[in-house]
């Protein structure tokens, strides 16, 4: 629940800040309109499948989705080890508000009472988030029995708290430390990941379950250690 | 067709960023899923050499894109 909590987190702070720069330049009711739409899509996306994933041998799913957790989390831990080394630029949320209302200023003003462009906008980066949460929802609900209840009330958990904030600060959730939860996240899914695919694949981990919070502090000690290498290394090659 | 290759491209950006590092990942685990048993290090072992190996391209991967 936690990890799916805060993975749902940081992608909610994301279609939030695109959401508002809508609501605020295009109007409220086509922006919350294309999120609801896409709110509704990603449901029944998770109802669908995991419906459908329920009937697969479970040895089969954990293999198949601790190779996609892998695949995703270790990208996010990648990006995250990066950016805390200043290799790569930090997410910026109001940078990427302005930058939105700047377009859709540039953009002709609706006279209909549908403004299809905010809608549009407004599905759009709610999907595209979504698919994220979905994704991870459904991951770390597949690895184990009865755990797609808790993933997915992990990710309504933050989609409300997300939901609320907006309504209470009416700008983009700047002071989330976002890079901090994404390499938290990344660290949670690759654990995850890595006990799942090893469970597909047959291995039996020393201790069992317990070896899952034995893979979570490997990955996060290794990965805290990366970023001052990586500093160096880039510091070097830049002079 | 283009929001078909819209919502692709997205998907495919949700796993892959980095191609050889996404492959590094693929073949390590075919490699662990295939090739390590056959070792006869033991399921326990094998467990533990399989992480060791993620936490080895995670490194490297990072290493080589700060040297960049």
């Amino acid at each position: 629940m936690l990890a799916s909590f805060l993975a749902s987190l940081v992608e909610c702070v994301e279609a939030l800040t695109v959401v508002l720069a809508v609501g605020v330049v295009r109007g409220w009711r086509s922006a919350l309109a294309g999120c609801a739409a896409a709110l509704l899509v990603l449901l029944l996306l998770v109802v669908s499948l995991g419906r459908a994933l329920a009937r697969i041998p479970l040895h089969e799913v954990q293999l198949a989705v601790g190779a996609l957790l892998l695949l995703f989390g270790m990208r996010w831990l990648r990006k995250a080890v990066l950016r805390a080394a200043g290799v790569l630029a930090l997410h910026d949320e109001d940078a990427i508000y302005r930058r939105e209302m700047q377009i859709l200023r540039g953009e002709a003003v609706a006279v209909q009472a549908w403004d299809r462009l905010a809608f549009a906008a407004s599905f759009k980066i709610s999907m595209l988030e979504g698919i994220e949460v979905v994704f991870i929802v459904l991951a770390i609900g597949a690895g184990h029995a009865g755990l797609l209840w808790p993933a997915s009330l992990g990710a309504l958990a933050a989609l409300l708290v997300v939901a609320a904030l907006g309504l209470v600060v009416h700008r983009p959730l700047a002071r989330v430390p976002e890079n901090t939860l994404k390499f938290v996240v990344g660290v949670l899914l690759c654990a995850f990941g890595t006990f799942w695919a090893g469970e597909g694949m047959g291995y039996a981990w020393p201790g069992g379950d317990w070896s899952v919070p034995g893979l979570v502090g490997t990955f996060l000690v290794v990965s805290a250690l990366c970023v001052p290498c990586c500093r160096r290394l880039a510091w070097e090659t830049a002079r | 067709m283009n929001w078909l290759r819209t919502v692709l491209t997205e998907l495919w950006g949700l796993f892959v960023d980095d191609g050889r590092y996404a492959l590094a990942i693929v073949v390590w685990l075919l490699l662990a899923w295939r090739a390590l048993p056959l070792l006869g290090f033991g399921s326990g072992w094998n467990a533990f050499v399989f992480a060791a190996g993620l936490l080895a391209i995670l490194v490297e991967s990072a290493i080589r894109r700060a040297r960049r």
